[in-house]
């Protein structure tokens, strides 16, 4: 039998084996470039909670702290804005919030401590941008059956006063409500809601 | 003289003869069909463009900071401050344009005169490939200078892998680096953007011509040369040389080209806000979507296909997906064509409406990702159906569904369309 009409076995078998382990080491080789991709260490270290004063804040206002590097609204709403949650009911994706994420205490109709108070953050829940508030005096611009709300520049996602995301959007959820606090009936504190209440 | 450059050229040669043979191989003697048109232009111009970026780029990087504190106010000094840095950028940034420009006239070439079609399916794939890697490119471009568009396109673009499920929220962390869009992602983005994806491209670009060098160009009668070739030479008969035939046409598009591209440059680099938008004159602001915010015009096809499509399961991602599936069809292009014919000279009506169709949907696809999805106003009536009123985000779902079904139904009607029988030879 001549070597040039026959594979040698032991050797064939040492280049398979030789390279199944040159295969691994590279593969072993790509986890530092890999894992240097993640967050550091200092970047996870940021995103202390923040405290917002709502002293001075008047009915209808907006108020825009920034926690963990995203928008985070504080809106001071008119009875006129708590009513129109109501009315809006039928025309929500998820009007009970059952999918969409809020703390517990903020699993309601208003989804918020106190029902002129709403904290929420300022993200639309399908690409990432920052809605704009819209009051029921843009009818012009929104339709005829608008009633106030919020309208994302993006896709055109539209949110009720509580951040309920209305059916026909691109978002699926509602707007997140992060975890907060009232300090004292003028302070919120943003990212905790274990000291004080 | 003459004779001593001679005698170097010889002794070079007879050291690397590879120089020769490769310019022998791929321009003295490689035979191209004579009918090429004005559709032929293309191929070179994006080579020409490329190189254009890549030294404008170059010389960019030499006073661009890639730092979320400095890296507006460092574009803004390139602009002002910087010798001829106003020109150099606006260069690069006319040019990341021209280059989708000339790159969708080349791939509608290919639609037109079937150049997809066997035997040149991997010259087809590596142009995908090449497209794909070029958006990727412009994209990481268009973060760096850190202007609003800059920050908010990047936040949507990198969310929509947030939506893949299981896997998306960590993938769209480990691409951002951080929990927001922030300077790690600026610098990484810098990297990618200046060296790892224009290597790419000029390994794309080299696979694509050597394929094209493999088995020859189409042309626009769609018919091979190949088959007719001169007993003597073994040249096609319908064939010239690339050089010196080719290269003169060429240098001929290239100065027409500059022609256009110098008025660009010189009398409306923004192009309207079309090639750099107005609101990214003003620095990234995290905390504040501008109110009207649309990805660059090259970017807005597949925009409007994204925003076409309803949430369904609690889930945006079928519109990513339906974005996704939109890019990744025209890789199966050589497979879903089935006509016998390659040259729309030869094909019949149903190949030529459905390409007419889809070229009409695809620009009106264009037009609505430049705008709000409320700038046709709502139906003045109300039905079960409509979930959102809007005009333009049904005029989005119709331009969606016909450019998926020219694609989907394309093995359908290629094969029942009446075609003209080839000529033998090409035409003039």
């Amino acid at each position: 039998m001549s070597a040039s009409d026959s594979v040698d076995r032991t050797r064939r078998n040492l280049i398979v084996a030789t390279s199944i382990a040159g295969g691994a080491a590279s593969v072993g080789a790509a986890v530092p470039f890999v894992v240097s991709m993640w967050p550091s260490e200092r970047a996870k270290a940021a995103g202390a909670p923040v405290e917002v004063d709502i002293s001075r804040m008047e009915p209808g206002d907006l108020k825009i702290v920034e926690w963990r590097g995203k928008p985070v609204w504080v809106i001071r709403r008119t009875k006129e804005m708590v009513d129109s949650l109501k009315a809006v009911a039928a025309r929500l994706t998820d009007p009970g919030s059952r999918a969409s994420t809020q703390p517990d205490y903020a699993t309601n109709e208003q989804r918020a401590r106190k029902p002129e108070f709403m904290v929420m953050e300022g993200v639309c829940t399908h690409l990432g941008c920052s809605p704009q508030m819209k009051t029921a005096a843009a009818k012009a611009e929104m339709g005829t059956d608008w009633i106030g709300g919020f309208y994302c520049p993006c896709h055109g996602s539209k949110f009720d006063y509580a951040g309920r995301v209305f059916k026909g959007a691109p978002a699926p959820l509602n707007l997140p409500v992060p975890p907060h606090v009232y300090v004292s009936d003028t302070t919120i504190l943003i990212g905790d809601d274990k000291k004080g209440a | 003289m003459a004779s001593r450059l001679m005698a170097l050229w010889d002794w070079f040669d007879s050291r690397m003869p590879s120089v020769a043979e490769e310019w022998r191989k791929h321009a003295a003697e490689y035979y191209a069909p004579k009918n090429f048109n004005f559709w032929y232009y293309f191929g070179s111009l994006a080579i020409f463009v490329l190189v254009i970026q890549i030294v404008t780029g170059i010389f960019l990087t030499m006073h661009y900071k890639p730092d979320a504190g400095l890296a507006f106010g460092s574009v803004e000094y390139i602009m002002r401050d910087v010798w001829g840095g106003w020109i150099i950028r606006y260069i690069h940034s006319t040019g990341a344009s021209a280059f989708f420009i000339v790159v969708y006239l080349h791939m509608f070439r290919g639609l037109l005169y079937g150049s997809y079609k066997r035997p040149r399916e991997l010259v087809w794939i590596f142009g995908v490939l090449i497209y794909l890697t070029l958006m990727g490119e412009a994209f990481f471009g268009y973060l760096l200078p850190w202007g609003q568009m800059s920050y908010w396109g990047a936040q949507v673009i990198v969310n929509l892998f947030g939506t893949i499920p299981f896997i998306g929220p960590d993938l769209a962390l480990w691409i951002r680096g951080d929990y927001v869009v922030g300077d790690a992602t600026l610098n990484r983005f810098f990297a990618l953007h200046v060296i790892a994806f224009p290597l790419v491209l000029l390994g794309l670009v080299a696979a694509h011509i050597l394929a094209l060098h493999d088995v020859g160009s189409n042309n626009p009668d769609g018919v091979e040369i190949k088959k007719h070739k001169d007993p003597k030479t073994g040249h096609p008969l319908d064939g010239i040389p690339f050089h010196p035939y080719y290269t003169v046409k060429d240098i001929v598009g290239a100065i027409v080209f500059l022609a256009i591209f110098c008025s660009i440059l010189f009398f409306t680099p923004e192009m309207g806000g079309y090639f750099l938008e107005y609101n990214n004159f003003i620095p990234a602001d995290p905390l504040k979507t501008p109110p009207h915010i649309a990805p660059v015009w090259y970017f807005t096809p597949y925009y409007t296909i994204l925003r076409a499509v309803p949430p369904l399961f609690n889930s945006q991602f079928p519109g990513v997906l339906a974005m996704g599936v939109a890019t990744m069809i025209l890789f199966f292009l050589p497979w879903l064509d089935r006509s016998p014919v390659k040259s729309i000279r030869y094909r019949g009506t149903l190949y030529k409406s459905a390409l007419g169709v889809f070229v009409v949907a695809f620009l009106i696809l264009g037009y609505l990702g430049t705008e709000p999805t409320t700038v046709w106003g709502q139906f003045g009536f109300d039905a079960f159906f409509l979930d959102t009123k809007e005009i333009a985000t049904w005029v989005g779902r119709l331009g969606t569904v016909i450019y998926f079904l020219f694609f989907f139904l394309m093995p359908w009607y290629t094969v029942r369309d009446k075609c003209q029988t080839e000529p033998d030879r090409v035409t003039m």
